[in-house]
């Protein structure tokens, strides 16, 4: 299985993994997937008073594709605020990692993640849901 | 030392040199065809192919005249099994293998199922054994077929070959035998070994690629229906101009693997256990499949809560397996290891590792070393090990699956 050398850089120096405490106010916690289907991602948010993400960590279990996905999903969320996160497409993130079909999957879940993510972190403060709502989250 | 190491030998082996150097003259100035009887060049290239044919059967302690050459294990098989499924229909329908079985067997089952036949698929003990009261309960008086091999290729296991031959020779039910990763393991005597037809391949064992053979039993006689025709070569069971270069090799291939197997056996039985304790030590890295009824090249390990792909990826310097080759461009998890009982997790996160006649005490070294480095660089950047580690037990989570 050929990788892409982004998919490389990613998984040789993967950015921002780690934790945030998942109980922290600020915190939205993502998990999507199952070891089943040999993917579980872990995608958090660290989200200022003015509602911008500002700081990202996640933890993946898979394929180096399913690593540089998530990697790189922490990476492009930094700065933006919820309503922005939440554009985030598969597509842009397969686009940029030149992922084969066989791997778009892995694209599709890091997408879930930080959907899950937001959403756990308006769960959190009472907030009135997006129109389109994911319901992708794994009960701990 | 070079970079990558290679540890596949399962896969595949490097020819080796000697068998090379036997091959290259029937390329050259020995290229006649086998079956040119008129002329000199056919007779030469004739007798080099019963040379390698008596090779072959030396190693095996069969008749020579019991050999059918063919393309390959894959094609070997698939003359055995869909052979005699025609041949002997008329006196039944049913077949018997097992799970953990090749592709190679399982599919052409599966096409014999399309046909019309009945084939039950067997499991087998977690420690990766049939259990032969099992296997009795499953031949019925139509069973015609029973397909076991003799030493799995993933996780390396030996069957107990005698046994299941003698229960079918009591019943009169063929049995065949996919011998394709038995070579040069583990010695192999068709004159004890109830078996009728059995499959061997010659890249597994330090031959070229391209080329195996099928034993036939002619005491007592087993007859199949041939699947390639055009000439009638082999005793009509398998036509095709036969490649005496690849015949050659295989030959001495086997002919090399008898004469040294005892002392290989030793060295590399050493190397893997070296291999097998430097990677016992780590937490939670299980082996799969029985440690004493297995040949000395094989070890395969999960890695819990780290994903194979992404281990290999991490350990590119050395060239391994996650499960077999056959059903690595899939996404599912090795069926042999399901087939063990192993979670879905532990199945996704095996290596295979299998060393070979080339394996140097340095490569178990570097890599052992290797490993154990990823290995906690990947656990480093797991959820699953992290919650492992948190107390929290995987099985009760429930997982919002994609």
């Amino acid at each position: 299985m050929a990788y892409s050398e982004k998919v490389i850089d990613h998984y040789e120096n993967p950015r921002n993994v780690g934790s945030f405490d998942k109980g922290g106010s600020d915190i939205g916690t993502g998990m999507v997937g199952a070891p089943a289907c040999g993917d579980v991602m872990k995608l958090q948010i660290k989200v200022n008073a003015q509602g911008v993400i500002e700081d990202a960590r996640f933890k993946t279990y898979g394929c180096g594709s399913a690593i540089a996905s998530s990697s790189l999903v922490t990476e492009w969320v930094k700065g933006k605020n919820l309503d922005q996160a939440m554009q985030l497409k598969n597509t842009q993130i397969a686009e940029e990692l030149a992922l084969p079909p066989v791997k778009i999957h892995c694209s599709i879940l890091a997408e879930d993640a930080i959907k899950a993510a937001i959403t756990d972190y308006r769960n959190k403060h009472g907030e009135q849901q997006p129109a389109e709502h994911v319901d992708q989250r794994a009960a701990a | 030392m070079q970079l990558p190491i290679y540890l596949d030998y399962s896969a595949t082996t490097p020819v080796d040199p000697r068998v090379v150097d036997k091959m290259i003259p029937f390329l050259r100035e020995q290229f006649g065809n086998p079956a040119s009887r008129s002329h000199a060049f056919g007779w030469q290239a004739e007798k080099a192919v019963e040379d390698a044919r008596e090779h072959v059967a030396a190693l095996i302690n069969a008749d020579p005249r019991e050999l059918i050459w063919t393309s390959g294990a894959t094609e070997a098989i698939n003359l055995a099994l869909k052979g005699a499924a025609h041949f002997y229909k008329e006196r039944g329908r049913h077949l018997v293998t097992v799970k953990t079985e090749h592709k190679a067997t399982l599919d052409t089952m599966r096409e014999l199922e399309r046909e019309g036949f009945e084939v039950s698929y067997l499991d087998v003990a977690s420690n990766g054994l049939l259990d032969l009261g099992q296997l009795e309960a499953a031949l019925r008086p139509d069973t015609i077929v029973v397909s076991v091999m003799y030493v799995n290729n993933e996780i390396g296991v030996i069957q107990d070959i005698a046994a299941i031959g003698d229960l079918c020779r009591g019943r009169g039910i063929i049995f065949h035998v996919d011998a394709a990763q038995a070579t040069g393991k583990l010695a192999i005597d068709l004159a004890r070994l109830k078996v009728d037809l059995m499959s061997f391949s010659a890249h597994k064992t330090y031959g070229p690629k391209g080329v195996g053979a099928l034993f036939v039993r002619r005491k007592p006689r087993v007859r199949l229906e041939a699947q390639m025709h055009g000439g009638g070569h082999e005793r009509g069971l398998r036509s095709g101009t036969l490649p005496t270069h690849q015949i050659v090799g295989m030959g001495e291939a086997f002919r090399l693997a008898k004469t040294e197997m005892a002392t290989e056996l030793e060295r590399i039985r050493m190397l893997r256990d070296r291999l097998r304790r430097g990677v016992a030590q780590m937490e939670e890295a299980y082996v799969n499949g029985d440690m004493q009824q297995r040949v000395a090249h094989n070890l395969n390990v999960s890695f819990n809560f780290v994903e194979g792909e992404s281990l290999i990826m991490a350990i590119k310097d050395v060239a391994v397996s996650s499960g077999s080759a056959c059903t690595s461009a899939s996404l599912e998890p090795s069926y042999v290891l399901r087939a063990l009982g192993r979670s879905d997790e532990l199945a996704h996160s095996s290596i295979r590792f299998t060393v070979g006649r080339f394996t140097t005490e340095e490569e178990i070294d570097y890599t052992v070393d290797l490993v154990k480095r990823k290995v906690a660089k990947l656990r480093d950047m797991s959820p699953l090990w992290e919650m492992h580690k948190d107390g929290i037990d995987l099985a009760s989570v429930q997982w919002a699956a994609h």
